[in-house]
């Protein structure tokens, strides 16, 4: 078996197709509410059933999400676009076609940079971006012979947004995936949620052998939902088509289904019989025409994308820069690490710690996302504020912390009402250190001899008789001065 | 009291003085309709029972001050509007248990403007044809020979105020489905500019060429409608934003100085020559009003019926695609699996000319033959366009014949397809270009009678409006009634 990336002599070309859900109220062509998880059919008007006589009014907002897409990735916005529909039948989908763009999308020619297998910046084209609308959800559970048809997703507004062939391994696949998942939540034209399929991607894999120019026959698989699988069903589609190959057989062009049970993937249909899906301008439909001044009013609005925020970061809070792109990884945990920053007189960088350590590890630890943390920003940097003006220990701070998020109450409630205040009245802790010392008479002499080491020894005692609250610094200091002696 | 013989604009006077009232009107007009639709089969659905609810609601709108433009004044509606509560076939088996869950724009402007609804009229299935005959409930048969066809696909509509069943009906128009009707039954049908008037509510057929209009027996009438039914609507994209004017503010005013295009091609080949003896008498009368004439070139005008006939069916292809038999409509019994649903509910639900353009439009989108027959058909549309852009640089409309022939007889032609398409040669260029046309009549030929077909430039619908009421104050071929209806 081998693995993909170690695959000597073969060149491994991927393109995605990615599928957001834009996060508007009401459906692409109907006022029809796009809420996740309603009782099936309960979102789902005449014009989304397809009745006869109705009609397709467009949702104006998607033009503006797809519009501010475009700008993101420095790509070219359509001052006219087309929709088109693309017909087949499914009971899911209750006109007998979609609505699509084909030839005239609204988004073209953009780009996207991602860090390559070897840590390099590398350009991914983004060779166009289409709107569309969701399908209904065929359900085949619980009909005996029959199936039911919920048509609430039907309508949905999708933002599909293709990439050129220019990846080529898994991880950067994911890795291009991430960043466009990154900017779609930063642009709030969509909520990214991969397990109720508000982002989800199609993958075009082939392979060639190394050198040749000339694209090998691509299989695309289908309806990738997290990032764990596209790494692995791409893996595998690759393995098998090189072991294809290598064993005299060709690839052939078709649509195939990842089986994350079974970690294999399977044809669903050859090109010999996929639709003949009939594109032609829809005519319910008038072009989306968009003025220059339009673009520019939507380009004002562009919030600070994660590569300038992240560099501000490293620039105005001196943050490493590593931390930096943690920080940067949402829009939600940036904005949530400046409000503690302004709330507080400690460095950034201390900030960050929290965030990134104490916070991020209580987050993850109970499957929750910065937007529902325990804790506010203005709560955290209480909490760091006390660090600062020495109040508290750092290691007291994570009791605190931990109280605070069993809503115990703020720093300042939590710290008076269990005694945490740091002592830094220099007598009380002399009073401690001599205690400590006429009780150690034979570690005195060991470290009068030489073994410097035992200082950890001596501030541990003190921590242990002061339950943690003298100030370790000044601890530190005492000792050293009394030892001397 | 001869109410049915009255125009709308007599009625709404007689209303207006209390000669009568609308339950009275109403009452009078479905008593024609019980005694003489077994004749015609104009109808798909009589609603007698909301008929004479509206009709009582109207008369206690007059007496409280309060109704609309249209209050208490009776009218048909194509089968093709959706009405809320009554059964809308669209003249299809595939449709004849739907009963839509709400109403059509042109529907519901009516109503709000008071207007009683004596029933759904007949028509061709899915508004394709031109003689009635593909309606899965049976042909409609002319009021002026019962022998003949009253035209289509408004077949329901024109013989129903031919035969004075009621004095206005709604009708579609894709290719001339109001206005060949029209020129078969003696009545005025107007198509207008496409966007005018919403398509909200009407069964699709081919979305960038169907417009609703109205069949009346005058052009007063036709503008009393349109003022009514005209107008944007937030539902419909392709509706537009435009004003609407006072249709009957200017209808009064003379043509004298109207510029009359005389399009060379129409008096050609193919157009029966008393039909054409009757046009050029009706411009004639024009040139009397003052009017001038000019002779315009439509070079493009031979290639509108392979053009409609390339577009229409690509568009019904798809627009056709939602009756399959899942969420409403004919559905087959037992299918054996999705394919065998798909297939034989469609197979039993659509007739031969559904089916056969259905396959003629699948046909023309399909990877391989789109460039060369939808594309170009395309292209020659926007060429048919711009001839005729061209023409109204020089005249203010553009009379001809409505039809090459008088009503043919039912059975006639419903075996050869082209012929019947070719009835629509004259009409279907204004569907292309999107532009304001209708139907007068204008005598007859062998007693049956003859229209005269008026075209304007885009939102000039006061132009021909005005243009048609001034002939028919010189002229009285819409008061003649057909002797079995009198």
């Amino acid at each position: 078996m081998s693995a993909a990336g170690l695959n000597s002599g073969w060149e491994v070309v991927i393109g995605l197709e990615i599928h957001a859900q834009l996060a508007t109220k009401s459906k692409i062509f109907s006022g029809s509410s796009t809420a996740y998880g309603a009782e099936p059919n309960t979102q789902a008007n005449l014009v989304d059933l397809g009745y006869p006589g109705v009609l397709p009014v467009l949702n104006k907002e998607v033009v503006r999400m797809a519009t501010l897409f475009g700008l993101a990735v420095n790509a070219t916005v359509a001052r006219r676009s087309v929709f088109a529909r693309k017909n087949y039948f499914y009971p899911d989908l209750p006109k007998g076609y979609q609505i699509s763009q084909l030839e005239l999308p609204i988004v073209e020619h953009g780009e996207m940079s991602i860090a390559d297998t070897n840590g390099n910046e590398k350009r991914i084209g983004i060779t166009r971006a289409h709107l569309e609308e969701d399908a209904g959800k065929s359900i085949h559970e619980g009909f005996d012979a029959s199936s039911g048809i919920d048509l609430n997703r039907a309508g949905t507004p999708l933002l599909e947004i293709v990439s050129e062939p220019d990846l080529r391994s898994a991880k950067e696949a994911v890795a291009y995936m991430k960043k466009i998942h990154t900017i779609v939540r930063y642009l709030g034209i969509s909520d990214g949620n991969m397990q109720e399929g508000s982002f989800r991607c199609d993958a075009n894999v082939s392979v060639r052998p190394m050198g040749q120019e000339e694209l090998g026959t691509r299989a695309e698989l289908k309806n990738l939902n997290s990032f764990r699988f596209i790494e692995k069903a791409i893996n595998i589609e690759v393995e098998r088509q090189i072991d294809l190959i290598e064993d005299g057989g060709t690839v052939v062009q078709e649509t195939r289904l990842y089986d994350s049970d079974k970690d294999e993937t399977r044809s669903m249909r050859s090109k010999e019989e996929a639709n003949d899906y009939r594109y032609f301008p829809d005519p319910d439909l008038l072009p989306v025409e968009i003025s220059e001044e339009y673009i520019e009013a939507v380009r004002a609005t562009m919030p600070e994308l994660p590569v300038a925020k992240q560099s501000r970061f490293v620039d105005e809070y001196g943050l490493k820069g590593g931390d930096a792109e943690i920080l940067t990884a949402s829009r939600a945990l940036a904005d949530y690490f400046e409000a503690v920053v302004v709330a507080t007189d400690a460095t950034a960088q201390i900030a960050a710690n929290w965030v990134i350590g104490e916070l991020a590890g209580a987050l993850n630890r109970d499957g929750k996302d910065i937007g529902d943390s325990n804790i506010s920003a203005a709560d955290l940097a209480g909490l760091v504020s006390r660090i600062n003006d020495s109040t508290i220990s750092g290691k007291i701070a994570k009791q605190v912390f931990e109280a605070m998020w069993e809503g115990e109450g703020s720093a300042d409630e939590i710290i008076a009402a269990k005694g945490l205040k740091q002592i830094t009245d220099s007598s009380a802790i002399e009073a401690v250190v001599d205690k400590v010392i006429a009780d150690n008479p034979g570690q005195v002499a060991e470290y009068q001899a030489g073994k410097d080491k035992l200082i950890g020894f001596f501030v541990g005692k003190v921590m242990q008789e002061t339950k943690g609250q003298a100030n370790p610094g000044q601890v530190n200091q005492i000792l050293k001065d009394k030892l001397k002696s | 009291m001869d109410l049915h013989l009255q125009t709308m604009t007599e009625l709404a006077a007689g209303l207006e003085r209390g000669d009568f009232t609308s339950v009275e009107l109403t009452e009078s007009l479905l008593q024609r309709i019980a005694a003489h639709n077994d004749k015609l089969n104009a109808f798909v659905t009589i609603t007698t029972d909301e008929a004479l609810a509206a009709a009582a609601r109207a008369d206690q709108a007059r007496i409280a001050g309060s109704g609309g433009a249209l209050n208490g004044l009776p009218v048909i509606h194509k089968d093709i509007f959706c009405t809320r509560g009554v059964m809308t076939t669209c003249g299809s088996k595939m449709l004849d248990n739907f009963i839509s869950p709400y109403d059509a724009t042109v529907v519901k402007k009516l109503a709000d403007a008071g207007a009683v609804v004596l029933g759904k009229s007949n028509m061709d299935e899915f508004a394709m044809g031109s003689s009635n005959e593909t309606s899965y409930f049976g042909p409609v048969h002319n009021p002026w020979d019962l022998e003949c066809s009253p035209g289509g696909s408004s077949g329901g509509s024109s013989a129903s105020v031919a035969a004075r069943f009621a004095p206005a009906a709604t009708g579609t128009d894709t290719g001339g489905s109001i206005r060949q009707p029209a020129s078969l039954t003696g009545t005025v049908g107007l198509k207008p500019t496409y966007g005018r008037v919403s398509r909200y509510g009407m069964v699709a057929f081919a979305s960038s060429l169907d417009q609703a209009g109205v069949i009346t027996r005058s052009s007063e009438d036709a503008a009393r409608l349109l003022g009514v039914m005209a107008g944007f609507d937030e539902r419909d994209s392709t509706s537009i934003d435009q004003p609407v004017p006072d249709y009957l503010a200017s209808i009064g005013d003379s043509i004298k100085g109207l510029r009359v295009g005389i399009v060379r091609q129409h008096f050609d080949q193919g157009l029966d020559e008393q039909c054409g003896a009757r046009v050029k008498d009706a411009i004639a009368v024009l040139e009397s009003l003052g009017a001038t004439t000019i002779e315009v070139d439509l070079p493009n005008l031979d290639l509108s019926v392979p053009t409609y006939y390339v577009v229409a069916p690509a568009e019904c292809s798809s627009n056709l695609s939602r009756f399959d038999g899942v969420r409403f409509g004919h559905r087959a019994e037992n299918p054996e699996d999705l394919l065998d649903l798909y297939c034989r509910s469609r197979g039993e639900g659509f007739g031969d000319e559904v089916k056969r353009r259905i396959m003629t439009g699948t046909y023309v989108l399909s990877a391989g033959y789109y460039d060369a027959y939808y594309l170009k058909a395309q292209r020659v549309r926007q060429l048919i366009a711009d001839d005729f852009k061209q023409a109204f640089a020089n005249v203010d409309v553009i009379a001809g014949p409505t039809t090459p022939t008088p009503a043919f007889k039912l059975g006639d032609k419903v075996d050869d397809p082209i012929t019947m398409y070719l009835n629509d040669i004259y009409t279907i260029g204004a569907n292309l270009a999107g532009l304001p046309a209708m139907s007068v009549p204008c005598g007859f030929v062998n007693d049956l009678p003859v229209g005269l077909h008026l075209v304007g430039a885009h939102f000039a619908e006061e132009t021909i409006l005005r243009c048609g009421h001034q002939y028919q104050q010189q002229t009285d071929w819409h008061s003649a009634c057909p002797e079995a209806f009198e």
